[in-house]
């Protein structure tokens, strides 16, 4: 089987978890990654989802604004969320609604910046 | 425990509450090597961020490097020589037996192998460095991947050198095989200790040797197979109970596979150039892609974003040891403090690949 690149899915950001349920429910039974991109009018949150029996992928995207930038957590669902979803709020500022316990994961608690923020 | 402790391989701090010698709570703390790695990715080119991948997982660089070319190939849809690829399939074998032998030891140490077993390992190890050293100049930092293919080719009579480590490599991992299986302490020390169960180990998404040894058949280099591991022959090996001593019999068995892998790439090792010349500056167009590997600790992924200049404009690396250790204090709950150390060891974790 060759590797899958993927299908790529822009949602709108209510959508995610009802989303993730449903990819969960196709068997997509590993978050292997969440990330962001800071798009400067924005930030993009980046979900790769597998689904390891059928060798499939599904890339999930998310747009957030400026003015609010939360989104629901998905830690109940895989619990690989929990520390990733850590680092995102780490490094870009994102809370994640309903998280166990969001908190900084690499950077010291003190700090005030998220440094890969561009702006 | 920690920050700085024998047995946490780096600068991890684990919070442990007891009940008497009892865990009740666990709680890892991270960062404490943080470089920000992705943060110096976006001010360097693309050429320029290979060395930085070698101080990621530091025991197996090689497998970094080859991680991060093969993403950004795959965002310039380069086709690279097949010499090339056979070369590389080598050195990320041996790597990962140099890894493993680090990985095993230095989790027997933990356990009260007090320094016998690390040398035995750190003296098969030495002699891959050895090559790796005649390869490329450097004992642990490569930067020997390039865009496109390898830094140098095979210098002359390395093949014959390479079978030389095959044959010597073999019954030295039935040694230390039978050096640790038929000691009592170590099996008591392991079995059923930190039972990790498939569900969970998916959950977490956990990969490498540790999701294999909890029972799943998930291995890369066979299921989304890269370069040209479709080509060769090899067996997954797999776990049964996802206890500390299945993750350490995967890996003895893993490095037995790779033995086999790179003998089969030796004799098919294609004559020719190994590089194709793509230059210094690399400017991909505009887009993502995400590539992910099978590296010695579990599934190596790097998210790049172009924005068609000669520096990425985001990179994520999704490192193994990070996903892996997450789990950790799921594994420990209900366990004696000593076997913290165990569960630990067995995990196979690389401070710098979960801080990065």
């Amino acid at each position: 089987m060759p590797a899958d690149t993927g299908r790529q899915v822009d949602i709108s950001k209510e959508a995610l978890l009802e989303t993730a349920r449903r990819l969960k429910n196709e068997g997509f039974n590993d978050l292997h990654c969440i990330t962001a991109v800071d798009r400067k009018d924005g930030i993009e949150l980046v979900y790769i989802f597998y689904a390891m029996d059928k060798h499939a992928c599904t890339i999930l995207r998310t747009r957030l604004t400026l003015d609010d930038l939360s989104a629901e957590s998905l830690a109940h669902i895989w619990r690989s969320a929990d520390w990733l979803e850590r680092e995102v709020y780490d490094l870009f500022g994102v809370k994640f609604l309903n998280h166990p316990d969001l908190k900084r994961i690499l950077n010291p608690d003190d700090w005030t910046i998220h440094p890969l923020r561009k702006t | 425990m920690g920050p700085q402790h024998p047995s946490t391989h780096g600068v991890l701090y684990l919070e442990v509450r007891l009940s008497g010698e009892t865990v009740v709570d666990l709680i890892t703390h991270i960062g404490y090597l943080h470089r920000g790695m992705e943060k110096i990715a976006e001010n360097r080119t693309y050429t320029q961020f290979i060395p930085y991948t070698d101080r990621l997982d530091y025991v197996a660089s090689m497998t970094n490097n080859l991680g991060y070319v093969l993403a950004v190939e795959k965002l310039m849809k380069a086709e690279i020589p097949e010499r090339a690829k056979y070369i590389r399939v080598i050195v990320a074998e041996l790597q990962r037996i140099a890894s493993h032998l680090v990985g095993i030891t230095t989790f027997t140490q933990d356990l009260g192998a007090f320094a016998t077993p690390l040398f035995y390992g750190f003296r098969e190890r030495e002699k891959i460095l050895d090559l790796f050293d005649e390869l490329c100049g450097n004992r642990l930092t490569y930067d020997y991947m390039r865009i496109g293919g390898v830094q140098f080719d095979l210098p002359k009579g390395a093949g014959g050198k390479i079978r030389g480590i095959v044959k010597y490599m073999g019954p030295k991992i039935d040694d230390l095989e039978n050096l640790f299986s038929s000691n009592a302490i170590f099996v008591a020390r392991t079995k059923g200790v930190g039972v990790l169960t498939k569900e969970k180990a998916l959950n977490y998404s956990v990969t490498g040797p540790n999701l294999r040894a909890s029972g799943v058949k998930w291995d890369l280099r066979k299921d989304e197979p890269y370069l040209c591991y479709d080509r060769f022959n090899f067996d997954i090996p797999t776990g049964s109970n996802g206890d500390s001593w299945d993750r350490y019999k995967v890996r003895i068995e893993e490095m037995r596979q790779s033995l086999r892998i790179i003998e089969q790439a030796l004799d098919g090792l294609p004559e020719g150039d190994p590089t194709v010349k793509i230059g210094r500056v690399i400017k991909p167009a505009p887009g993502e892609v995400y590539m992910r590997t099978e590296a010695p600790r579990g599934e190596l992924g790097f998210y790049i974003v172009s924005d068609g200049s000669a520096v990425p404009y985001r990179m994520k690396i999704r490192s193994p040891s990070f996903s892996n250790l997450a789990v950790l204090s799921e594994l420990v709950k209900g366990a004696k403090v000593a076997d913290v150390v165990c569960v630990l060891g067995s995990l196979d974790i690389v401070v710098g690949d979960t801080d990065r």
